[in-house]
């Protein structure tokens, strides 16, 4: 199991391996949001947290197709499947390779970005905790959409299309927490739902989607 | 005699067969019936007019959106713990109509909102789920129709379909908790005092059911043509088998 | 080690083979011979574990095969050396030497195994069998892209296993020259069947 976890980083940090694309498209994503809203400062701060759950969010769906589909490719995903680990343990590892290549980098460099987008000064710790707890569901989640559709040429829309309605209650929840937070008000029970909802599907999930890994794998 | 019989293909085909003509006479007299019942002959609503009208579409079809889902639910779980064949496409069928009715259900109340609201949609708790029902109906629906394979595409809609059900009820009491809404009250419930009054309920409880008709009725014909697209490749196959 | 009898196995839901049978005992091989389509692949993935059986059953232990298949499954940006350590982790042995130098990989243990050649992601990709420590190879299509020498390496490969108490099931073409059984695929072709079973009750 750490040895499969050692390896998904090595295979995210070296060349081609995708490290920082995320990052780098929570920038963009962030930059973009005044240049059509405005830039009145007022305005931003209202919808900082929000920009930013989204932009994360975003950021985490762009790279879900990369999370399978290259062990597909090039047949690891079959050796893997006829070796001792559980499907299960397989799938949690590749989820949390996922989330600290891409969902810490995210929750680290929101508080900058959030400079950008004038947060309010409360909202700092807001958005990062609720990043920090709210991004594993969108890495766990995201395994499950990418086990559906691994098998598939073209899966990258559709995952996307598959995985979004399942993000719902994780992003009200975790922006919510977060605005919130920005607006001074009491931000704990949203934040509780949303660890409610990260603890259930890192709990729950993984028995889904490696069902559906093995029914794409046959 | 049990109802596991039904699973079968052809013993399904033969009996929808028979029961399906009646059923559609009995939908399309229940819904005529009840929408001119309803239309012309209730009195219009002190508070809200004419407009009120539209509940005799509004609410069935919204009714029939939930229930479709409800019933891809129990197809799929059948699908995966006894393997009929004719449950997963049952549940392939039924996801249509669950999405057009949410549609349906969507446009009328955006209609209905309009004079009521002012406006014609707001980010009510009960539209936004309806909204977010009718993306899961989508992507229900597109994975099916990715997939060539008949018996994987089946077991990955029926494990989606499990999975989303739970998103479903958590995105509802998200949304739930996101904002207060405008919607009325259930328009209908056993357990409150403030219940649409009778004399526009009774068009209601028959557009109910011209509309739980109709479900079936689309259900069980769409049903029975995957069934006979599964049959024709079925023969194709064996055609280029015995080459 | 493995008996078989009466398999079938479809692919999708097609039905490709029926009444396979056949048992291979520590230190036997078995050779699959058949034309393009006849369902060795898909035989081999059955008995993997990878994919249900049609019908029929399979006595082994599935944590007792160690699968290869057409793709190599080898990862381009990591070394030769990084690959094989990987998969010996997994499956819990130590030392990779022995299959470095089982397969003449020594001298390229430290190149990215993007920069080998086809032939020699091939040896990597079969040397990795030696490191899984299991006693039943399941072997698709063992030689493809391979030259002669490296044909012999691998020859020699599957002969210390089976001295050592291993088995090999493997679909190939070339004659390796090891000595081993070898069954023709071609009979057992699913014919139409009499039932619908199969077709799911749509006939």
């Amino acid at each position: 199991m750490i040895a499969l976890l050692i390896r998904d980083l090595q295979l995210a940090f070296r060349a081609g391996g995708g490290f920082g694309l995320g990052l780098a498209f929570f920038l963009i994503v962030t930059v973009m949001v005044p240049f059509a809203v405005g830039p009145d400062a007022a305005g931003l701060a209202v919808i900082a947290p929000g920009v930013l759950w989204l932009g994360a969010l975003l950021a985490c769906l762009l790279s879900l197709d990369r999370l399978l589909s290259l062990d597909w490719e090039d047949g690891s995903l079959d050796l893997l499947a006829t070796a001792p680990l559980p499907l299960e343990g397989v799938l949690s590892i590749k989820a949390l390779a996922h989330w600290l290549t891409t969902g810490l980098p995210l929750v680290l460099a929101a508080p900058v970005l959030g400079v950008l987008l004038h947060l309010p000064a409360a909202g700092y710790i807001w958005i990062m905790v609720s990043l920090l707890i709210g991004t594993p569901a969108l890495s766990v989640i995201g395994t499950f959409g990418a086990a559906l559709t691994v098998g598939l040429k073209r899966g990258g829309l559709l995952l996307s299309l598959l995985v979004m309605p399942l993000y719902v209650p994780t992003l009200i929840f975790g922006a919510e927490a977060a605005r919130r937070g920005a607006l001074g008000l009491a931000g704990e029970t949203p934040l509780l739902m949303l660890a409610g909802i990260t603890l259930g599907t890192i709990a729950l999930l993984p028995f889904a989607s490696a069902a559906v890994l093995r029914v794409n794998l046959r | 005699m049990s109802i596991w019989e039904y699973a079968n293909p052809k013993k399904f085909l033969r009996s929808t067969e028979r029961v399906l003509p009646p059923l559609w006479l009995g939908s399309a007299v229940l819904i005529t019936g009840g929408l001119i019942w309803g239309f012309f002959f209730t009195p219009d609503d002190y508070r809200q007019g004419a407009t009120v009208k539209i509940i005799y579409l509004h609410v069935p079809s919204a009714l029939m959106a939930i229930n479709a889902w409800f019933m891809m639910l129990v197809a799929s779980l059948i699908w995966v713990i006894r393997r009929h064949h004719v449950s997963a496409l049952a549940a392939r069928a039924a996801a249509p109509v669950g999405l057009v009715m949410t549609l349906i259900a969507l446009l009328t109340g955006a209609i209905w909102g309009q004079p009521m609201w002012g406006t014609w949609w707001a980010w009510d708790p009960r539209l936004t789920s309806f909204l977010v029902l009718f993306l899961f109906y989508l992507g229900y629906i597109a994975l099916w129709q990715a997939i060539d394979d008949p018996d994987t595409a089946a077991d990955l809609t029926s494990i989606l379909c499990l999975v989303g059900s739970v998103f479903a009820v958590l995105s509802r009491y998200a949304v739930n908790f996101w904002n207060q809404g405008l919607h009325q009250g259930a328009s209908l419930s056993l357990d409150k005092e403030e219940n649409v009054a009778d004399v526009f309920a009774y068009p209601l409880y028959v557009c109910m059911a011209g509309f739980i008709l109709l479900f079936i009725v689309l259900v069980l014909y769409r049903t029975g043509t995957e069934i006979r697209a599964r049959r024709m490749s079925a023969l194709l196959a064996r055609e280029r088998m015995s080459e | 080690m493995i008996e078989v009898r009466d398999l079938g196995v479809s692919r999708g839901a097609v039905p490709v083979l029926r009444g396979v049978g056949f048992s291979v005992s520590a230190g036997e091989a078995l050779i699959l011979q058949g034309p393009n389509g006849s369902g060795k692949t898909t035989l081999l993935r059955t008995l993997a574990g990878l994919q249900p059986p049609l019908c029929g059953e399979i006595r082994g232990d599935p944590e007792d095969c160690a699968y290869a298949a057409h793709a190599d499954g080898v990862k381009l940006t990591l070394t030769v050396a990084e690959n094989l350590e990987f998969w010996a982790r997994v499956f819990g042995v130590t030392g990779i030497a022995r299959a470095l130098t089982g397969f003449d990989l020594e001298a390229l243990q430290d190149r990215v195994a993007g920069g080998l050649s086809a032939g020699q992601r091939r040896r990597l990709s079969l040397a990795r069998l030696m490191v899984t420590g299991r006693r039943l190879w399941i072997l698709d299509e063992p030689t493809v892209s391979l030259d002669a020498a490296s044909v012999q390496l691998f020859a020699s490969a599957v002969r210390a296993h089976l001295r050592g108490g291993g088995a090999a099931i493997m679909a190939t073409h070339i004659d390796l020259g090891i000595e081993g059984r070898v069954l023709d695929l071609a009979p057992f072709k699913a014919r139409l069947s009499q039932s619908d079973a199969d077709d799911g009750g749509f006939l």
